[in-house]
């Protein structure tokens, strides 16, 4: 097992202290930046979860369903059968892994990979997202539902815990770290290389004796299983769920889009992405409402702006940062630490 | 130790094989000559598992090869060095030999493996950290035949080891198989480059369109003439 490092430490140290040192300099909006953390520790959990599966090849669209899966699952069972999410979460869990698997096994038996299994992923979460909509009288359609509240709204029996923006960060810190840890276990794991040699060359993988359908279900399984513990945290904490922001291919794409912006292939990387995707968010979002000209030119069609500058920067990325922001940044100090040793050398 | 018999395979529409009945004796080198096309390589895809056979029986060992998925194949002592060496380019050296030993029983063996094939092939122990779509031709190919034996085979199959090589590495390829050779693996080559083969091989098999059309020992097929003047320009 590999030790933390010193600095990993400091910045766990930073992180746990962080809700204070919020409170002692930034007091009057302690709130909405706990907010803001909040979020993207549960969202670069999300993101994490995919990468489990993306950075072998195994590009999906389909995680907007599992995230949905799990918070209408959860909330679902919660409203109309008084069902606990300590019983909820799991079976929402239990489902989007059997949905995963379902159709993860003749896409991985069938050899189905590249463009045609990101088409059947994106399939997916539209069919996800239109069973929610379908079924409009249970989850509220297309205007989302909420998860009844239980007493003040603090409860461990009913997992809520939104009223509370310090106990909620506490929550979202420690599903984050439980993700890295998978992540790790993941990447430390046999199966890795399994995995890396199969999305090189699976015939050659298979002739090694690696089972590579099962190594993929395997993996995908995980990766479904985070995404929709993901989403079920999310719901809990919103207090809200919306085929929009939970379930569905926004969802997907968003996904898709803070890995690649953060880096597939670094443990980090999706955390960076959570990051940089929910800053750059609030900044437009910010900017744009405040902007007078802005709101004049365009009228109320203002708010979809960021959507556009969002989109045109994931072009942007896989253009130029295909390795996203923390993968180039790590390449760079790599070569450049590269080259200092070997300067000396080529002087001489 | 390996035994076809009427075996038929082919792609959609289209059979490749006919009817190959042949076998392969512990500690032999066989040979499978032929044209391009002639079905060598669809041969070698089906005994490793990797195209399923329609017709016939097929047993490594006594072990039944056709109810053995691809991935198990290489626990019945079959390795597989694949036409155009096929490694995995983006991991390294050492991560390519790591795969090799992927099965539970080779993994256990990891270590004593990756030094003998250290000693066996020095130049890969030099370049182990080299990403393995970065070495040479040769390189390649001794990286290749190196991963085949991290599974511990009693078989090693070859699929034209010389392609796409420039001669005088050819050369070296071909020493390399009889390296493997001479260390006490059975090996089964399927080579258009006769002459080379010939060299080495116990025994051959000559596959015309999907069919094979005369066996014997090498000495045999040195003897005819026929042979001789359609397969090695004589």
């Amino acid at each position: 097992m590999r030790r933390p490092s010193k600095s990993a430490l400091a910045g766990l140290a930073v992180l746990i202290a962080l809700p204070f040192i919020i409170r002692f300099s930034l007091g009057g909006s302690e709130r909405y930046y706990l907010h803001l953390l909040i979020q993207i520790f549960i969202w670069a959990f999300i993101y994490t979860g995919w990468s489990i599966m993306g950075r072998f090849g195994l590009t999906s669209f389909g995680h907007g369903a599992f995230t949905g899966i799990g918070a209408y699952g959860c909330v679902l069972l919660w409203n109309y059968l008084g069902l606990t999410p300590w019983v909820g979460i799991p079976l929402s869990v239990v489902v989007a892994v059997v949905v995963a698997l379902l159709v993860g096994y003749p896409c991985f038996h069938l050899r189905i990979t590249g463009h045609y299994f990101a088409l059947l992923t994106l399939a997916l979460t539209e069919f996800v997202r239109l069973c929610i909509v379908g079924l409009r009288d249970y989850t509220g359609g297309s205007l989302g539902t909420q998860p009844r509240r239980y007493g003040d709204g603090l409860s461990i029996y009913a997992i809520q815990f939104e009223t509370d923006r310090v106990v909620s960060f506490y929550i979202a810190l420690a599903l984050w770290l439980t993700g890295l840890a998978i992540w790790i276990w993941v990447d430390s794991s046999m199966d890795r290389y399994a995995l890396e040699a199969a999305s090189q060359d699976e015939e050659a993988a298979a002739s090694v004796g690696i089972d590579v359908t099962r190594e993929k279900l395997k993996v995908t399984a995980i990766s479904a299983a985070m995404c929709a513990f993901g989403g079920a945290i999310y719901g809990q904490y919103q207090m809200y769920i919306g085929p929009d922001t939970i379930a569905g291919l926004s969802v997907s794409l968003n996904i898709v889009f803070a890995v690649i912006a953060g880096g597939l292939w670094v443990m980090l990387g999706p955390t960076v992405g959570a990051v940089f995707t929910q800053v750059l968010s609030e900044a437009l979002r910010v900017t744009i409402q405040s902007t007078a000209g802005l709101q004049s030119a365009f009228g109320s069609s203002v708010l979809a702006l960021d959507t556009l500058i969002y989109g045109l920067l994931l072009v942007l990325f896989i253009i130029y940062m295909p390795k996203g922001i923390l993968g180039t940044l790590l390449e760079r100090r790599q070569k450049k630490s590269v080259s200092s040793r070997i300067a000396p050398v080529s002087a001489a | 130790m390996l035994e076809l018999a009427g075996i038929d395979a082919g792609y959609s529409g289209f059979q490749a094989l006919f009817g190959i009945s042949m076998s392969v004796k512990a500690g032999e080198a066989v040979a499978v000559i032929g044209a391009n096309g002639a079905g060598k390589t669809t041969l070698l895809r089906v005994i490793s598992g990797l195209l399923p056979a329609s017709e016939g029986t097929m047993t490594m060992d006594g072990v039944s090869l056709r109810e053995t998925p691809p991935h198990k194949i290489i626990a019945t002592g079959i390795a597989h060095v694949p036409e155009g060496r096929r490694l995995f380019p983006r991991l390294s050296v050492e991560n390519n030999l790591k795969i090799g030993a992927y099965t539970p029983a080779a993994r256990a063996k990891f270590v004593d493996r990756l030094g003998f094939v250290y000693e066996l092939f020095p130049r890969l122990k030099e370049r182990r950290a080299q990403l393995a779509g970065t070495l040479s031709g040769g390189e390649q190919q001794m990286c290749a035949i190196g991963r085949a034996l991290m599974s511990g085979p009693k078989l090693v199959l070859f699929d034209e080891p010389s392609m796409g090589l420039a001669p005088v590495i050819v050369a070296q390829v071909f020493e390399l198989v009889r390296r493997i050779r001479s260390q006490g693996y059975t090996v089964l080559i399927v080579e258009q480059n006769v002459r080379q083969v010939l060299k080495f091989a116990d025994r051959f098999y000559l596959l015309e369109a999907g069919h094979i059309k005369a066996s014997g020992s090498a000495e045999q097929m040195l003897a005819s003439d026929d042979i001789r003047k359609a397969y090695m320009g004589l």
